[in-house]
C-alpha cells in the first residue's frame, strides 16, 4: 500500500512529501528509508524538528513531492559552515612510520547523513584522519578497503585475501598493518593470520568497535587510536586484536590471536585472552605501550615468510549430551579432512561416539580435541573415555580454543600434505597458541567478595 | 546615553512585543526505565567510586559540521566519571548494552497526557538519537520519540495556547561535581522516562507563561502517574521580543520563578537593542570594532601590580592582554538584567571561549588593585581614548587569553548588529547567564535499535483510561470524598500538590482530618512563607512525616507550623530531632494523668470546695508544661475526669 501510494507520486527517499490522510490530517517531511520494509501501511518521514514519524495510509491518502532529496542537499550545502579541524594543530613534519589500515568491515568511522539519517562508511585515509586526527600524529596512514562484509559473513577465502593484502604492504615496507574488522569473527581471523605469517618483522593489528562510530560514546575512535599505535610503536611482531580493555576510555589491551576470544555479547572489553595474560596494555592517550608478556617474536627480528591456504572441510563441533554419532558419519561421508571436537571438560564426548570417531581417523580425517571449558588443557589420560579416544586416534588441542584449534587444523591440512605431520603441528606450538605452564592467576573470578 | 542603572519597571513586557514557547519536561512515574528494567528510583548517596570514566567524540555531520560546545569540551580533554550504583543501573545506562524496547507504560501514559491536551498521537512512534555531548547521557546522546502533534490548552483568559509536539524520552544522568578536567555523573536518574510537551510562542507576557506551565504541570498531576518533587518537573523557554531573537533558556525548576526569568530576559534583549541603538548613533561600525580593536600585551605595565588576581596569572607565567572597544565607553557597566552588566557578557563569551576565569573591563577601572596610573598607560598602549572607548584587560596563559579577547572582540561587534543566538541557563535570582552558542538545527538521527512502535487501538484504549479527569470532576470528587468546602476545594485544585494531597489524604485521612491536611497547603505552608520561612526547603518527604507525627499523635496539630518552619530552616533534620529540638515531644497519657493528678492533690482544697468550677485552676497549672505536648482538649478530659474521681471519693 505504502509503497504503491509512493511510485504513484515519484517519491524517492530523501525527497520531502506532503502526505495528506482520508481523514484530512496533513503531515509534512522528508520520506525515510522503513528499516522493517513495507510490511505495514505505514511511511516513515522526518518533521522538520529532526523527529520521525510513521504516518498510516490507506487508498483514499494522497503523497506529493514537495523538493527532491537533490534539491535539498544542494540548499543545505550551501549554507553549510566551514569544516572545522577536530584537533587545531598540525602533525609534526619529519619521518614517521608508516602505517596502513586495511577495511574488511564494520565502521571503524563514519558520518551521519542528517537529512536522512544514513550512516556512511568513511575510509578513505583522510576521512579517517578527519574523523580520528589523533592517529596523524603518531604515523603516516595509508588505507584501502579490501571489501565490506558484516563479520558473520566472513569466510576462509577472505582470510587468505587479506592475507595477501597484508603481506604486500609488509613487503612495501609498512611499519604496521592495522585490519579494521567486525568483531564477531574477528578472533578466527586473527588466529589464520597469526598461522599464516609463520615470519613476520612487523606488528599486524586487529581492530574493530562495539559501539558504532556515529554515536560520540563509539569505542571505534579510541581503539584504532590505540591500533595505530601498536602497530606504529609496538616492540613486538605478533598478530594482535586491539580493543578496550575496560568499561573506560582509559586503555586497551593487545591480545595474541591465537589466545583472544569474544567473550561478551555488548561490552567495549568483550575481548578476552584466555588461558593467557594479554600481551601489552595500550595507553592512547598517554602514547604509551605497557608489555604484559614476553614477545615470541621482536620487531624487525625476523623475514616475512607468508604461508597462506585454508583448507574448507573442517568442521568444528561441539559435543552436547546424546549427541548422534551420525553427526560425525555425515562429515566423514561428506569428505571431511579435519574435525575439531569441542568436547566436556578433559576432553571427552559420549563414549558411543567413538566407533565413529575411530573409523574417520581410520579415512584419515584429523579429529583434534579441545574443550568447552575454554580454561584449562585436555588431558585424555585421566579417564577411561579420554584413553579410548586417544586409542582411536584422537589429538588432544593442549590448551588451545577451540576457534583457534579450528583454524590451525584448517591451516594445516592445507600445508602439510603428511597425515602425521599435520598431526604433530597441532600438538607444537607456532606462534604462542600451546603453553605448556599455565599459572594460578590466569584465570578470571567475579568480584564476589 | 542609555542608563547605566536599570530600572525594571521602565519595562512593560506588553510593549515589548514579547513571545515565549515553553517545553516542560515531566519525570513519568513508571515501574521500569525508558529503555531498560532498572527501576526508577533515586538513591540518596552516589557510591563510594566512580565505576568509569568515557570521553565523548564530537561527531561530524555530513556536512561537516561540529557542535562547538562539544568539540571544546573534548579538545580540553574533558573526562566524564560515573558513579553507577547497581539497584538503578545496569549496562544499559553504561552504554555497554544495547537499549531494549520502549517502555509500554511509559508510551501510554505520554498518550493520556497527550489526549487530554487535545493532540493527535502519531500512527508509528520512531525514537531518535538527539546529539548531546555534555556527558548528561553515556550514550552521547538522548533518545526521544514524537508521540503525539498538535493541540491546545486554554488558559483561564479563554485565550489558547497551541502545543505542538508531545515526545518521550530519557532524563539524563545527575551532574554531582566538577573538578578540573573531570565532571562526575551519577546513573540513578538516567533513563526515568520523561514527557516534553512544547508549546508554540503564544505565550504573550511572563504571567501567561506561568498559567500555561501550571496548568499543563496540574494537568499531568491529574494522570497520578507522574512524579513528585523538586526536580521532577523542569522547564526550559524559548524567549523573544519585537527585534529580538529566540533564546533558549534552560532549566527553570521552579514554577513561581518562570515570569521572572521571562520578565528579565525580555529586558535584557530591550536593553541589548538599546546599547545597539547607542553605537550606531555613536557611529560605531563592526569594521571599526575589526580595524581598531588589536590584541595587545601589556604584562609590563603590570609587573608591580596591586592587584591580586593579576599577579597570581602572572606567578603562574600568564601574561596581562588589553583590547581596545572603540567608542564603547560607559556601555561595558550598562546592567541588562539587575546585576549583570553588558561587561558580564563579555565575561562569558570570555570564559566559555578562552577558559579563563574572567576580564577587567574600563567602566569598572581603578578597581580590583588596578590603579589609575595602570589604567591611564594600558589606554595609552593600546591607543584609546578616555571617555571615548572602552578597555578590556585578560591576565592569563597566553594563548587563552587571546582566544578569550578575540571572542570579547566578536561580541563586541555583535552588539552593533544585534543580539547573539544563545543558550542561557537560568539562575536562582530570575537571571540567566550565557551557557553556549544555540546548536544548529536539531541533530537528529533514527536509534536503530529500539523497533518503532504502532500505536494500535489496543494501546489507545489504554491511554483513554488513564486520561486525566476534568478540573471540575476533580473539584467535585475533593468534596464529596475528602469532606472540603467549596473554597478548600478550589484553592487545592490550583495547589501544585494536589495529587500529594490526595494521596495523604488517602493514606492518613482516617487518623488525622483530610481538611487539616488541606489547610497545611492552603494555610500553614502559606503563613510560613509569608512570615519568610524558607518552606522551598521542604520537601514531600518532611511534610509526610510530619502528618503521619500526627497520625502516629507524636505531635499535636498546634505545634505543626512550629515543626514546619524547623524543618524548612534545618532541611537535613527529621521530625524526631525536631521534637528534640523544639522541646515538644509528645507525652504518654500515663505521664499526663500523673501530672493532672499532681496538680488536683495540691489544688485539693479549692477544687473541694469549687468543684468542676476549679478546672481552669487546674489547667493552668498543668498546660505550660503540656503545651505542643498533648492537645489541649485532652488534657481537659483527663482534669475533669481526676476532679470528678476526686469528688466522688470525697462524697
Amino acid at each position: 500500500m505504502a509503497r504503491k501510494l509512493l511510485e504513484k507520486a515519484g517519491a524517492k527517499i530523501g525527497d520531502l512529501v506532503r502526505i495528506v490522510k482520508s481523514d484530512g490530517s496533513v503531515y509534512e517531511g522528508i520520506l525515510m528509508p522503513r528499516y522493517m520494509a513495507f510490511s505495514k501501511p505505514i511511511i516513515v518521514i522526518k518533521l522538520s524538528n529532526g523527529y520521525n514519524i510513521g504516518v498510516r495510509v490507506d487508498d483514499k491518502t494522497v503523497v506529493e513531492v514537495l523538493k527532491t532529496r537533490e534539491q535539498i542537499l544542494r540548499e543545505a550545502a550551501a549554507g553549510a559552515p566551514a569544516v572545522i579541524p577536530l584537533i587545531e594543530e598540525k602533525p609534526p613534519s619529519g619521518p614517521k612510520p608508516r602505517v596502513v589500515i586495511v577495511g574488511t568491515g564494520g565502521t571503524i568511522a563514519s558520518r551521519i547523513e542528517y537529512e536522512t539519517g544514513a550512516v556512511k562508511p568513511a575510509f578513505s585515509a583522510k576521512e579517517l584522519l578527519e574523523a580520528v586526527p589523533e592517529i596523524g600524529f603518531i604515523a603516516e596512514i595509508e588505507s584501502e578497503v579490501l571489501f565490506n562484509i558484516l563479520s558473520e559473513n566472513m569466510r576462509p577465502e577472505m582470510w587468505e585475501k587479506i592475507v595477501d593484502s597484508v603481506a604486500k604492504y609488509i613487503q612495501e615496507g609498512f611499519d604496521g598493518v592495522v585490519v579494521a574488522h567486525g568483531t564477531d569473527t574477528m578472533a578466527y581471523t586473527a588466529a589464520a593470520l597469526a598461522f599464516a605469517f609463520q615470519g613476520l618483522p612487523v606488528p599486524i593489528v586487529l581492530v574493530g568497535a562495539q559501539r558504532s562510530s556515529d554515536r560520540p560514546s563509539s569505542d571505534a575512535a579510541f581503539n584504532l587510536h590505540a591500533a595505530v599505535l601498536t602497530a606504529a610503536k609496538a616492540p613486538f611482531a605478533e598478530v594482535v586484536v586491539v580493543m578496550h580493555g575496560e568499561p573506560s576510555d582509559s586503555y586497551a589491551l593487545a591480545h595474541r590471536g591465537v589466545r583472544v576470544r569474544k567473550m561478551h555479547t555488548s561490552r567495549r572489553d568483550a575481548f578476552q585472552s584466555i588461558n593467557s595474560l594479554p600481551l601489552a596494555k595500550i595507553w592512547p592517550a598517554q602514547n604509551r605501550i605497557e608489555v604484559l608478556l614476553k614477545p615470541l617474536r621482536k620487531r624487525r627480528e625476523q623475514e616475512l615468510v607468508v604461508k597462506n591456504g585454508f583448507e574448507r572441510k573442517v568442521a568444528l563441533v561441539k559435543y552436547y549430551p546424546g549427541m548422534d554419532s551420525e553427526i560425525i558419519d555425515f562429515l566423514v561421508d561428506r569428505g571431511y579432512r579435519g574435525i575439531v571436537l569441542e568436547g566436556t571438560g578433559l576432553g571427552h564426548v559420549g563414549e558411543w561416539l567413538i566407533p565413529s570417531i575411530r573409523r574417520a581417523v581410520e579415512e584419515g580425517v584429523v579429529v583434534v580435541m579441545t574443550s568447552q571449558c575454554l580454561f584449562g588443557r585436555v588431558n585424555m589420560n585421566v579417564y577411561t573415555t579420554g584413553r579410548k579416544l586417544l586409542a582411536a586416534g584422537v589429538v588432544p588441542g593442549e590448551d588451545m580454543l577451540p576457534e583457534t584449534a579450528f583454524v590451525k587444523l584448517a591451516w594445516a591440512l592445507k600445508q602439510f600434505d603428511d597425515i602425521n605431520e599435520v598431526k604433530k603441528i597441532m600438538r607444537t606450538n607456532l606462534v604462542g597458541e600451546i603453553a605448556a605452564r599455565h599459572t594460578l592467576d590466569v584465570y578470571p573470578r567475579w568480584n564476589h567478595g | 546615553m542609555v542608563e547605566a542603572k536599570l530600572d525594571v519597571t521602565k519595562y512593560d513586557p506588553r510593549k515589548l512585543g514579547l513571545r515565549v514557547g515553553l517545553e516542560i519536561h515531566q519525570q513519568l512515574d513508571t515501574k521500569h526505565k525508558l529503555f531498560c528494567s532498572c527501576p526508577t528510583k533515586l538513591v540518596e548517596q552516589p557510591p563510594e567510586k566512580p565505576a568509569f570514566a568515557r570521553r565523548l567524540r564530537p561527531t561530524r555531520s555530513e556536512l561537516g559540521e561540529v557542535d562547538i560546545a562539544a568539540l571544546f569540551e573534548w579538545r580540553k580533554g574533558r573526562v566524564y566519571e560515573y558513579y553507577a550504583p547497581d539497584e538503578c543501573s545496569c549496562l544499559v545506562e553504561a552504554d555497554e548494552e544495547p537499549p531494549h524496547s520502549l517502555n509500554r507504560d511509559a508510551l501510554v501514559i505520554g498518550l493520556s497526557i497527550a489526549l487530554a491536551l487535545n493532540a493527535k498521537p502519531v500512527d508509528e512512534v520512531h525514537v531518535m538519537r538527539k546529539i548531546v555531548i555534555d556527558g548528561s547521557n553515556t550514550t552521547g546522546f538522548q533518545r526521544t520519540a514524537i508521540i503525539a502533534l498538535g493541540g491546545y490548552i486554554e488558559l483561564p483568559s479563554g485565550k489558547k495556547v497551541r502545543i505542538q509536539t508531545i515526545a518521550i524520552e530519557e532524563d539524563a544522568a545527575r551532574k554531582v561535581d566538577e573538578r578540573g578536567n573531570s565532571v562526575r555523573f551519577l546513573l540513578d536518574r538516567m533513563g526515568v522516562p520523561l514527557i516534553e510537551i512544547s508549546t508554540a510562542p503564544d505565550i504573550e507576557t511572563p504571567e501567561e507563561a506561568y498559567e500555561t506551565a501550571f496548568i499543563i504541570g496540574q494537568l499531568m498531576r491529574l494522570t497520578g502517574k507522574v512524579k513528585r518533587g523538586i526536580g521532577t518537573i523542569r522547564q526550559d523557554l524559548n524567549v523573544s521580543i519585537k527585534g529580538g531573537v529566540k533564546t533558549e533558556i534552560k532549566g527553570v525548576q521552579r514554577l513561581d520563578l518562570l515570569p521572572k526569568v521571562v520578565l528579565y530576559e525580555a529586558i535584557r534583549q530591550a536593553r541589548l537593542l538599546e546599547i545597539r541603538e547607542e553605537l550606531r548613533k555613536r557611529g560605531i561600525s563592526p569594521q571599526d570594532v575589526e580595524r581598531e580593536s588589536k590584541i595587545v600585551d601589556v604584562t609590563e605595565i603590570f609587573k608591580n601590580t596591586k592587584c591580586r588576581i593579576i599577579k597570581r596569572a602572572l606567578s603562574r607565567g600568564g601574561r596581562v592582554y588589553a583590547v581596545k572597544l572603540p567608542g564603547f565607553h560607559g556601555l561595558l557597566g550598562v546592567e541588562v538584567q539587575p546585576g549583570r552588566r553588558f561587561g558580564t557578557e563579555l565575561a562569558d563569551y570570555a570564559r566559555f571561549w578562552g577558559g579563563v576565569g574572567g576580564i577587567f573591563h574600563s567602566d569598572e577601572l581603578p578597581g580590583y588593585g588596578i590603579s589609575e596610573e595602570e589604567l591611564s598607560k594600558v589606554f595609552e598602549v593600546v591607543g584609546a581614548r578616555k571617555g571615548v572607548d572602552a578597555v578590556v584587560i585578560v591576565a592569563d596563559e597566553p594563548k587563552a587569553a587571546r582566544k578569550a579577547l578575540e571572542a570579547v572582540i566578536e561580541r563586541a561587534k555583535m552588539a552593533i548588529i544585534g543580539i547573539p543566538k544563545e543558550t542561557r541557563a537560568a539562575l536562582p535570582d530570575g537571571t540567566t547567564k550565557f551557557m553556549r552558542p544555540q546548536p544548529g538545527a536539531a541533530r537528529m538521527y533514527p536509534e536503530t535499535d529500539i523497533p518503532p512502535v504502532e500505536i494500535t487501538d489496543d494501546i489507545l484504549a489504554e491511554a483513554n483510561k488513564l486520561k486525566p479527569v476534568h478540573p471540575l470532576v476533580k473539584l467535585k470528587e475533593l468534596k464529596t470524598k475528602y469532606g472540603l468546602s467549596e473554597q478548600l476545594a478550589q484553592q487545592l485544585l490550583r495547589h501544585v500538590h494536589l495529587d500529594f494531597y490526595e494521596y495523604l489524604a488517602e493514606k492518613y485521612g482516617d487518623k488525622v482530618a483530610p481538611t487539616y491536611i488541606a489547610s497545611i497547603f492552603i494555610n500553614i505552608l502559606r503563613n510560613l512563607e509569608r512570615e519568610g520561612v524558607p518552606v522551598e526547603n521542604l520537601s514531600e518527604n518532611h511534610i509526610e512525616d510530619v502528618v503521619r507525627a500526627l497520625a502516629q499523635r507524636k505531635i499535636t496539630k498546634d505545634v505543626v507550623p512550629q515543626v514546619l518552619e524547623f524543618l524548612a530552616k534545618n532541611p537535613t533534620k527529621n521530625v524526631e530531632e525536631a521534637i528534640k529540638a523544639l522541646g515538644i515531644g509528645a507525652i504518654s497519657l500515663e505521664e499526663v494523668e500523673k501530672l493532672v493528678e499532681e496538680a488536683v492533690e495540691a489544688l485539693k482544697e479549692e477544687i473541694m470546695s469549687r468543684g468542676m468550677a476549679a478546672l481552669s485552676k487546674v489547667m493552668g497549672r498543668v498546660m505550660p508544661v503540656l503545651r505542643g505536648k498533648i492537645e489541649g482538649r485532652v488534657v481537659a478530659e483527663i482534669v475533669k475526669k481526676k476532679i470528678s474521681e476526686l469528688l466522688e471519693k470525697h462524697r
